[in-house]
């Protein structure tokens, strides 16, 4: 069983659908208990960092989830899930789980591309990844491939080790973490088509070593 | 670098999919899941979706249609078309949309923008406006005036104003309807989308008078739009996403390439 865990941030629904319609047996929870004794972790997310820790404390899951990382269970982050996972964020001046050294940090609102022209906030739509390191949880994906992203702040770990991937938006940030049963995206693998499926898949069956 | 959107519209009447040539005239084409199985196959960045049913009552027909669509594909797609209140916009989002778009009710109750974004968050909430040229004055500055109600209703408001507003009310997204251009295939209207988008931080989806893949190109460059919607020139098959991707991608526009 997948537990997709259910914080009060955001509509999880289509999540569990993704993850229901790849065969996988999952449940949108809060229960300490059904968590611990689940087989592997979503921790997804859309809204402020501010709120999303303030949930995570009163329902007693920062330290379920911190301890989950220690005990090696595989974890998938998504996009906000991705964000509370690190040191500190940007947004509400929130500390945050502190698993991966490194801020959440807004782009700056004077963003411009390549070309000059200026970039809207959030970032918002289909992007690809450069520098892609070698993950299980990675393979089949194709050069080309793109996730789709909806968010104004970025994770940015300290160490480039955990950096699987980056994505360019006017500056280059870390579009994906992975360090040892950690996995996490700032896009959206539920709401990118065939390459976020694929990576979902390889997810749920990923045994980290 | 971020991919400009190409998105299909489908108008969608008591659960079967329509394609209105000026609001009139609807001619039935099919079912919607089917439709938007297609289209997420065909590599359709997201989808959009307008209910047009008329009477209230036969509502909860577009909340199954946006269940089984929910369902079937994994892009994000938008559902507008009647959103009357928060209520409405919580039973869409629910069923499984990953925004709502408000157009009429948010003319007449700015409330509705502004309580959206803070239950939903603003990423969930759309602006949809239909807008018509009027020529400047003192009323209209920028001479793009706001119309409600399918087209019928002028409501006095600038369209620029409107937008700026909207965005400080906590619209997430602009979709931007020249009620001019919609229908005619003949180009979008460049003028009003640059001037909408150079004037928003929020993205702008330029919508009516696509008829080739060349328009497309312009309202994404020339127009500054964000994301492109389109309507008969795919429903008929005169297009398909792919030859519409192909073409941008040798004008230079960044659209995504595989699905």
């Amino acid at each position: 069983m997948i537990a997709i865990i259910d914080y009060d941030a955001g509509n999880l629904a289509s999540v569990e659908r993704a993850v229901s319609y790849l065969g996988f047996k999952c449940i949108v929870t809060n229960n300490i208990k059904t968590i611990n004794s689940s087989e592997r972790i979503i921790f997804p997310g859309v809204g402020a960092a501010g709120a999303a820790m303030d949930s995570l404390k009163r329902l007693g899951l920062d330290s379920l989830i911190k301890q989950a990382v220690i005990d090696g269970k595989p974890m998938l982050g998504i996009c906000l899930g991705t964000q509370i996972i690190m040191e500190y964020s940007e947004e509400n001046e929130t500390p945050c789980l502190k698993i991966i050294d490194g801020f959440v940090k807004a782009f700056p609102s004077d963003i411009k591309s390549k070309d000059g022209s200026r970039l809207k906030i959030p970032h918002m739509g289909w992007n690809g990844l450069e520098n892609i390191k070698k993950h299980p949880v990675l393979s089949n994906l194709h050069e080309e491939d793109e996730f789709y992203f909806v968010h104004g702040y970025y994770p940015n770990p300290n160490d480039s080790e955990h950096i699987l991937s980056t994505t360019d938006y006017g500056i280059s940030f870390a579009s994906m973490i992975g360090f040892n049963n950690i996995i996490a995206t700032q896009f959206h693998p539920e709401k990118s088509g065939r390459p976020g499926l694929s990576l979902l898949k390889n997810f749920c069956m990923w045994n980290p070593s | 670098m971020l991919s400009k959107r190409i998105i299909p519209c489908l108008d969608v009447r008591e659960g079967r999919t329509t394609k209105g040539i000026r609001f009139e005239n609807n001619v039935d084409i099919g079912d919607p899941v089917e439709m938007a199985r297609f289209y997420y196959e065909a590599g359709a960045d997201e989808l959009v979706f307008y209910d047009i049913t008329a009477s209230h009552e036969k509502r909860n027909i577009m909340i199954d249609v946006v269940r089984r669509v929910a369902e079937t594909i994994f892009i994000p797609f938008s559902v507008g078309g009647g959103i009357r209140d928060v209520d409405d916009m919580r039973n869409v989002l629910l069923a499984g949309a990953e925004k709502v778009s408000v157009n009429s009710a948010a003319v007449k109750n700015h409330g509705i923008i502004s309580q959206g974004a803070e239950i939903f968050g603003s990423q969930c909430i759309v602006l949809g406006m239909d807008v018509k040229y009027v020529g400047e004055s003192v009323n209209i500055p920028s001479g793009y005036e706001i119309v409600i109600n399918g087209g019928r209703k002028y409501m006095g408001i600038d369209a620029l104003k409107w937008a700026v507003k909207a965005q400080k009310l906590g619209a997430g997204e602009i979709c931007l309807n020249s009620i001019d251009a919609d229908g005619t295939q003949d180009g979008y209207e460049l003028k009003l989308t640059s001037l909408i988008s150079e004037n928003v931080s929020i993205p702008v989806i330029a919508s009516g008078g696509a008829g080739n893949p060349g328009h497309l190109c312009e309202v994404l460059t020339k127009g500054k739009a964000d994301a492109a919607l389109i309507a008969s020139m795919v429903h008929y098959g005169t297009y398909t996403v792919s030859e519409i991707k192909t073409y941008l991608d040798s004008c230079g526009v960044k659209v995504r390439k595989s699905w």
